[in-house]
């Protein structure tokens, strides 16, 4: 098994001691439950922003419609849930969410990602704005009332699991044959279909895969808040979600993860000035855009800070 | 028979026909010259070539283990997994990659993995990344740019950014190799070291290679046959000493530096 080298038992570790640590702060209330909210939307919001970075930051294609795919896993997830009011419920309705979620990724995208640039984003956030739709005018999802009382599984286990989930299944991805053919489209279209990369099919994979991602984070979400209706995953929540992968750096993972936490943090700690707090975060971002406008970490990634791995290379 | 046939090759653009009825033949192993003035239609012959364009009419065959294969029409892509790679006039470098990267992401259509061997990391993957990297560092070899593998390819000299791009189509695994002016902005020095690595890698590779030039020096140098397109019309074909004294090709460039 060649997975289990050095470099991966280490990250596991590490992995591993983060989970006890926070879980013993939230057992011993040295974190309150106040901040435990933060801490699910942290976790949420990685999902989402590392998955919409796979589309827009690695892919290079434009969407403005993520909130639509998580609607989706938001639904799936409440409505098997509220029928099956267990974890294996719970479970079953992340993985259909994120499936549904998917399935609908692929069936928009194949049209829709011949088109470029803005015609792409208008066409997503058309998208988003047609799930939305249905979902009002749906019987099961009961309309704009939404569902509520959905049981809450979602707790710190589980958004660390899959949120650690997403990060290394992108991760492996995007260091894959297939996610460099993705990059490759963002790089020059032309020069990679002439490399021959199918440019459809691997735009259509990654759009198919960040829905997946955006379908889990939908599903935690739903299970966490207890209620869900159709206006929560409009427009205003797919900016949120493209300000965190800006906002983090276009094709940095763990900008995401970084500008997930401070987003989070900083409106936690403004919710006391209510008024203010929309004018504070909004000069921060024109200000991290006027003086970094490739974001935070540009395309850098943590690993790229220890150059053992390339040392290493170079002796074989 | 001929490795690749075109027959009657037309390409209007609006009122403009950057290329007419255009016949071209090439043998397996041979390295061929395409020369013509600027605006000739010598690139747009290459993106009709290569699946950039569908030809308005006319046909492109390409013998595919002794079967004629109609490529016209055909995406970029498909036609590359065919077996026909292109450098670009105006270098079209992943620019932003490394260089290891640039070839890593042309050697994709041979990768023998799957989508979930790359999320779960599969032994299959690890195998075939450590291949790549390998195959890859062969290929660099060529032009001495192994140890230049790191570097992030808009970093490189220009020169060096020229040669990746001839790596980085010979990392496709192509029959036929299209290489579109790859000595322009060269010195005449470089451009004498590029000449023999062409012909070099014409016999190591086993390739077959057509190349548009605007340096002639290197054209009658190093091509057994040369085309010669004028307003996308071939008015020559033949040995070097055949067109050097081809009073249409002598006619075309005229006021023009031969
Ligand atoms: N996409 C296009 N749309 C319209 N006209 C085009 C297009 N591509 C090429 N042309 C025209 O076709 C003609 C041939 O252009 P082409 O680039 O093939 O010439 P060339 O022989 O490669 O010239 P050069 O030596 O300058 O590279 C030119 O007149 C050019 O303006
Ligand atoms: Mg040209």
């Amino acid at each position: 098994m060649k997975v289990l080298n050095k470099r991966n038992i280490l990250t596991l570790i590490i992995i591993v001691a983060i989970y006890a640590l926070v879980q013993v702060l939230i057992t011993t209330k040295v974190i309150s439950s106040f901040y435990e909210i933060t801490i699910a939307t942290i976790c949420i919001n990685i999902i989402l922003a590392v998955s919409l970075n796979l589309v827009t930051g690695f892919t290079g294609q434009f969407s403005l419609g993520h909130a639509g795919f998580m609607s989706i896993g938001a639904y799936a997830g409440a409505l098997v849930n509220m029928s099956m009011k267990s974890t294996t419920g719970f479970l079953i309705g992340i993985i259909l969410g994120a499936i549904v979620a998917a399935i609908v990724g692929i069936i928009i995208g194949i049209p829709t990602l011949r088109l470029k640039g803005d015609y792409l984003a208008i066409a997503t956030l058309g998208m988003a704005e047609i799930i939305r739709v249905v979902f009002l005018n749906m019987e099961i999802t009961n309309g704009a009332a939404g569902l509520n009382g959905i049981p809450r599984f979602t707790n710190w286990l589980w958004l660390y699991v899959f949120t650690v989930l997403t990060l290394i299944l992108i991760s492996n991805f995007v260091k894959s044959s297939q996610g460099r053919a993705c990059i490759s489209i963002r790089e020059d279209e032309i020069a990679a279909e002439s490399m021959g990369i199918n440019t459809t099919r691997y735009k259509v994979m990654a759009f198919a895969l960040g829905a997946f991602f955006a379908g889990i984070a939908g599903a935690l979400y739903s299970s966490y808040f207890y209620f869900i209706n159709p206006t929560m995953f409009g427009f205003q929540k797919s900016i949120d979600i493209l300000v965190i992968v800006v906002f983090g750096g276009l094709g940095s993972m763990t900008g995401s993860v970084i500008a997930a936490v401070l987003l989070a943090v900083i409106t936690t700690l403004l919710q006391s000035l209510s008024s203010l707090r929309m004018i504070i975060y909004a000069l921060l971002l024109i200000v991290i855009m006027l003086f970094r406008p490739q974001g935070l970490l540009g395309t850098k990634e943590i690993t790229d800070m220890f150059k053992f791995g390339k040392k290493y290379e170079r002796v074989e | 028979m001929s490795l690749l046939t075109v027959e009657k090759l037309t390409k209007s653009f609006g009122g403009l026909t950057a290329v007419s009825n255009a016949n071209m033949h090439i043998e397996k192993g041979e390295l061929i010259g395409l020369i013509g003035p600027n605006g000739a239609g010598k690139t747009t012959f290459f993106n009709l070539l290569t699946g950039v364009y569908a030809p308005t009419s006319g046909s492109i065959k390409l013998d595919v283990n002794g079967e004629k294969k109609e490529i016209s029409g055909l995406k970029p892509y498909h036609v590359t997994k065919i077996g026909l790679a292109r450098t670009f006039q105006n270098i079209r470098l992943f620019k932003d990659l490394t260089v290891l990267d640039n070839i890593r992401i042309a050697m994709h259509q041979n990768v023998d993995y799957k989508l979930p061997s790359a999320l779960f990391r599969s032994n299959k993957y690890y195998e075939e990344e450590e291949r790549l990297k390998k195959e890859a560092e062969e290929l660099l070899d060529i032009f001495k740019l192994t140890h230049k593998k790191h570097e992030i390819a808009k970093n490189l000299p220009y020169g060096e950014q020229r040669h990746l791009e001839i790596v980085r189509a010979m990392a496709t695994k192509p029959v036929l190799l299209l290489l579109d002016e790859p000595a322009a902005g060269m010195n005449p020095n470089e451009t004498v070291q590029l000449t023999e690595t062409i012909a070099k890698i014409r016999d190591e590779f086993d390739l077959t290679i057509l190349l548009i030039e605007h340096d002639m020096s290197l054209v009658m140098k190093i091509c057994e046959r040369i085309y010669v397109l004028d307003y996308g019309t071939m008015i020559a074909s033949g040995k070097p000493e055949e067109i050097k004294n081809n009073k249409r090709v002598i006619e075309a460039y005229l006021g023009e530096d031969v």
